[in-house]
């Protein structure tokens, strides 16, 4: 079907490939270029319309249809939809658990971003050293990311029980652990180191990427003007990579809000809604407690998050981005 | 690895002495960074082989003391084989659906000026940032309304059109925006149509970037847990990662060792394969990563 829509286009591809001289043929040939335009046209809408209708279906569909169902109360256990206008976004202003739940979810993200890239930049730098044996390492750093979320997480939920193997070796050497998640400030701790762990690799492998592109002979020029390893790393690597750091960062703090297996495997949101991040109450509103349009808005506020986060990234790209291309 | 020993060559020897001490405390460092990354998979594996009275035992043992079988035995009385199948199968036509969705829209993006294309890719973008959470009410609401909750069709169409489809178009598009379009003008000159070109000429070319799709999509399709958690409410239906979570006791509580089997079972695979492939998966990933 596709091939016969092409058919002309490349006949009129053939023809203005030769050569015309004088070109008294011109109207022909602008008409002959139309009718290539046309079934260019063609071809790139019916390339582009599988994908397009998914973006219609599973993005701009439910985007619109949220907002309309954040304005009506409806409890599809008790009964349907009521237009209740601005209520529910009242409610979420007064509403304690969000409070909680942006609190949480400001932590969780601040942390796994920090402690993500931190780390990624760490392993990425010695990784970059010029010794045999790291493509092991890399290896090893970077398995978690294809290793099953769930399993992930149901592991490390084994290990961090009170009685289990993290606090097992720990009182083996004399050290009492905590009940990692069940207090508060350890749990929302806990979460965030294990997806650390979990997601770390990815960004390891795209900083160093970018550092194996830093030119050599800059870190050397800069060596033999005498500044330090420190020095250089500051003022001559860390700018070369910060286009990929920037991107890293936004990756992360977007994934980082829609953050749910691990919390809901892990702590279920609790001890007392320290660990109860956005995401993870959209979940509870809409299908623990079955509030569609209650939890509609619960979505349309961490959409206005996510949007608000990128949308903030790229603005700052040009104040701390060495150099985009 | 080449380049390493071409970096020893060039160093002279009293160098080379004190860069090997560096170097010793670097592998130090590095084999105590590993510890996290590789210790659940160990400790995950060696309790599966643990009878139950062991798993939570003080102080713990880093080797099962009686090794027993008895824990995958109890992982196949659920209907294991069948999600096993589900997530395979489900993840399988995603894959193949969402390369087939976001290599021709990625090239269309790259190569071809249609109306509207500039509001298409928006959309496509807004997409790429869009948690899953935000829409899973609408959707969950469409569904239901076609009545397809507790069937698979949600997880196949859902990533295959939406948001492995929107990830591979944007990856496609970064890679086909990179080929030079001389090596498209011979095939035109042979009398290939724009869709020819595609077929004949770009695809072959971009073989690793669908490698990288094709691995993003699998994974994000096997390791999915909030749609099968909000779609599927019988056991045979089941996916791995919510099957993972059904060895439980009556009040709720995990049966350790059995929950570890399946979990060593439902990874394993994957782990296998990414280390025969990693350096499909590496690059394939941090290529599509860069170029986004």
């Amino acid at each position: 079907m596709t091939v016969q829509t092409v058919r002309p286009q490349a006949e009129g591809s053939a023809s203005v490939g030769a050569p015309l001289g004088g070109d008294p043929r011109g109207p022909r040939r602008s008409r002959m270029a139309s009718r290539m335009r046309r079934s260019e046209v063609r071809t790139g809408l019916l390339m582009v319309s599988p994908a397009l209708l998914g973006a219609i279906v599973f993005v701009a569909y439910p985007l619109i249809t949220l907002l309309w169902y954040s304005l009506q109360e409806w409890k599809p256990l008790a009964g349907g939809p009521v237009f209740t206008g601005l209520d529910n976004y009242e409610r979420l202003l007064s509403d304690p658990s969000v409070r909680d739940s942006l609190g949480a979810t400001a932590i969780f993200s601040t942390g796994l971003v920090v402690f993500n890239i931190g780390l990624a930049l760490f392993l990425a730098v010695l990784l970059n050293q010029k010794i045999r044996g790291m493509t092991a390492f890399r290896t090893i750093f970077f398995s978690p990311v294809v290793v099953s979320l769930v399993a992930w997480t149901l592991v490390w939920t084994f290990l961090l029980q009170n009685n289990g193997g993290i606090n097992g070796f720990l009182a083996a050497v004399g050290i009492d652990g905590p009940n990692w998640l069940r207090e508060p400030g350890w749990a929302m701790a806990s979460v965030i180191v294990v997806q650390v762990f979990k997601g770390v690799g990815l960004n390891m492998v795209l900083l160093l990427a970018a550092l194996q592109e830093v030119p050599e002979e800059l870190v050397e020029a800069s060596k033999i003007d005498g500044a330090t390893r420190a020095r250089t790393f500051r003022s001559i690597t860390l700018p070369l990579i910060s286009p990929t750091l920037l991107l890293v960062s936004i990756v992360t703090i977007i994934g980082s809000l829609q953050v749910f297996a691990q919390i809901r495997i892990m702590t279920e949101g609790g001890p007392s809604n320290s660990t109860n991040v956005l995401a993870m109450y959209l979940y509870q509103t809409a299908f623990e407690v079955k509030e569609f349009g209650y939890g509609s808005a619960v979505g349309v506020l961490l959409f206005v998050l996510v949007l608000g986060l990128t949308l903030l990234q790229w603005g700052a790209r040009k104040k701390w981005v060495h150099d985009e291309n | 690895m080449k380049t390493e020993e071409q970096v020893l060559e060039r160093v002279p020897l009293a160098a080379r002495r004190s860069w090997k001490w560096s170097a010793i405390g670097i592998y130090a460092l590095m084999i105590v960074l590993t510890i996290p990354f590789l210790f659940p998979s160990w400790w995950m594996v060696t309790s599966s082989f643990k009878p139950l009275s062991q798993v939570l035992e003080f102080p713990p043992t880093l080797w099962p003391r009686d090794f027993t079988l008895d824990a995958y035995a109890a992982v196949f009385e659920q209907p294991f084989l069948l999600q096993y199948f589900n997530s395979l199968y489900i993840a399988a036509l995603v894959t193949v659906g969402t390369i087939a969705i976001s290599a021709m829209a990625g090239y269309a993006f790259a190569r071809i000026r249609f109306p509207g294309a500039n509001l298409i890719f928006l959309l496509i973008l807004v997409g790429l940032m869009l948690p899953g959470e935000v829409t899973i009410i609408p959707l969950f609401q469409l569904f239901n309304g076609l009545g397809l909750t507790n069937t698979h069709w949600p997880l196949i169409i859902m990533p295959m059109f939406g948001a492995s489809a929107v990830m591979g178009t944007f990856v496609m598009r970064q890679f086909f925006l990179g080929i030079p379009r001389e090596l498209e003008d011979a095939g035109f000159v042979d009398g290939l149509g724009r869709f020819g070109v595609f077929r004949k000429i770009a695809l072959p070319l971009a073989r690793p970037s669908l490698a990288a799709v094709a691995i993003l999509s699998f994974l994000s399709s096997w390791n999915a847990y909030l749609e099968p958690l909000v779609f599927l409410s019988s056991k045979d239906k089941f996916t791995l990662p919510l099957a993972l979570t059904q060895y439980t006791d009556a009040i709720g509580v995990p049966i350790w060792n059995v929950q570890q089997a399946a979990a060593t079972l439902t990874v394993l695979p994957v782990l296998l394969v990414f280390i025969f492939a990693q350096r499909h998966f590496v690059q394939g990933l941090s290529q599509s990563g860069i170029k986004g």
